[in-house]
């Protein structure tokens, strides 16, 4: 490995969190971005073709070192480190529908699922998982919420189009708008399905 | 319709949800006497969620919904699984003999305004069946990202607590004997109350006046007078002059003050 690859092996190996391209840049001043490029590369395939416990992912916006999956158990077995809980069901329905319908309000969340969502929403707002950003233009300036990095990084996503388009979804489900939520504002993920849902 | 049954799914599903509204309900048996199917099922996510599954477990068409008989099921299921105090569940049960209902009304055949009154639900259910959907892609990428470690601040493990002292009292008196040496002898200050002594300068200003008729402040406080004397003869300055005694003025500011016997007080 050059010694920028080593640099930013250390810089991942020290952070807490993930680190995005253009600050691991600020590392070396004189590295311009391809070489930063180049020297990731040249680190995931150090971890990958030389066999190595961890690897290099691009989550959550960011670069991290992370362990393969396959030593887990013994690690956690050995406890050594514990995985994070896992989140509620009611928690992962309302992570969905925020991360497909962003940025949308509580009132619009508690329709689709059908239950208050009160208590959820504000427990996946303490986790980080989502976040206000923004408020609805109609009665009462509702807050709206959106997901975070760091749910991209619990999900091990890059970024949002990483999830499944709805068109890619068995049911395709023609596009519909909540009230008070401009089309304009209409998630990005979100795409206009088929106007007849095909059930196989 | 391909609607395939996920009761597995649902049973998996992990019971006490923090959730208002939804109601831990103790597992039923399978009951197949009069034909309904019932799963083993430790808490829905709503009504939606119910009546999902009651379409699934009953191979219904999502977009053609017997709505008396899903209806009716919804009521018994909801009984089944004590659900009467959950106000979306009512809401939804409600909802359901509301639609019942329209359906009832007559409509003339090839109406093209009529709307099918099951419309919105079908829309909603369609909607949750969706999202339910990428709640399960949601807890593969979940799952996958869970069973990898990252880089974490170490928690810092706490130190292992000092080893008890040995000593002895002996130690400790020789300690104390050695700081009380080494103090250095503090600085000790007396303070004393030193009154003022008006009524004697007034004394002296008198006896000065009998003397002269008119004199100046440095005739009455001497030049070396600590600061209680200077304060003793200005008070009696301005308590006599109270008692119109003598008279006290100031030709401009800054000059000295003249202080002279007061005719008045002397004829008194």
């Amino acid at each position: 490995m050059n010694s920028l690859a080593k640099l930013l092996e250390a810089a991942l190996f020290a952070s807490p969190r993930p680190i995005p391209t253009e600050e691991l840049a600020a590392l070396e001043p004189e590295a311009s971005p391809a070489a930063i490029q180049s020297a990731l590369d040249e680190l995931r395939e150090h971890y990958d073709v030389d066999g190595h416990g961890v690897s290099l992912e691009d989550v959550g916006g960011g670069w991290q070192i992370l362990t393969r999956p396959e030593y887990t158990e013994a690690i956690e077995r050995a406890q050594m480190a514990v995985r994070p809980a896992r989140l509620s069901a009611a928690a992962l329905e309302t992570l969905a529908i925020v991360a497909y319908r962003q940025p949308l309000g509580r009132a619009e969340i508690a329709e689709i699922r059908g239950v208050d969502v009160g208590a959820v929403i504000k427990s996946l707002h303490e986790r980080g998982l989502i976040d206000v950003v923004g408020r609805a233009e109609g009665l009462g300036r509702p807050l709206l919420y959106g997901t975070t990095d760091a749910f991209l990084e619990q999900f091990g996503l890059r970024h949002l189009e990483e999830l499944p388009r709805v068109d890619e979804l068995s049911i395709a489900l023609r596009k519909s708008i909540p009230d008070g939520v401009a089309a304009a504002e209409a998630p990005v993920v979100m795409v206009a399905a088929h106007e007849e849902p095909q059930l196989a | 319709m391909g609607l395939t049954p996920a009761a597995p799914r649902i049973a998996s599903r992990v019971p006490n949800l923090p959730l208002a509204g939804v109601v831990a309900v103790t597992a039923i048996g399978p009951q197949a006497a009069d034909g309904t199917f019932v799963v083993d099922i430790e808490g829905f996510n709503g009504p939606l969620d119910l009546l999902l599954s009651l379409l699934r477990d009953e191979q219904l068409d999502i977009y053609d919904i017997p709505v008396a008989r899903v209806c009716e099921q919804f009521l018994s299921r909801m009984h089944e699984l004590k659900l009467n105090e959950a106000a979306e569940y009512l809401e939804m049960a409600a909802r359901l003999i509301r639609i019942k209902a329209q359906m009832l009304l007559p409509r003339k055949d090839g109406d093209d305004r009529w709307e099918d009154p099951r419309a919105e639900l079908v829309r909603r259910l369609l909607e949750y069946q969706q999202m339910r959907e990428v709640v399960d892609v949601l807890e593969k990428l979940g799952e996958d990202r869970r069973n990898r470690f990252g880089r974490t601040f170490m928690q810092q493990a706490a130190a292992p607590p000092p080893a008890p002292l040995a000593l002895s009292l002996t130690d400790l008196l020789v300690a104390v004997d050695r700081v009380l040496r080494a103090a250095s002898k503090p600085a000790m200050h007396d303070v004393v109350p030193r009154g003022l002594d008006v009524d004697g300068a007034m004394q002296t200003v008198r006896s000065i006046l009998l003397l002269r008729a008119s004199v100046r402040w440095r005739d009455v406080v001497r030049s070396d007078a600590e600061p209680w004397e200077v304060l003793s003869g200005l008070l009696a300055l301005l308590e006599l002059a109270k008692r119109s005694e003598l008279h006290l003025t100031q030709p401009r500011p800054f000059a000295d003050v003249e202080i002279r016997r007061e005719l008045a007080g002397e004829a008194a």
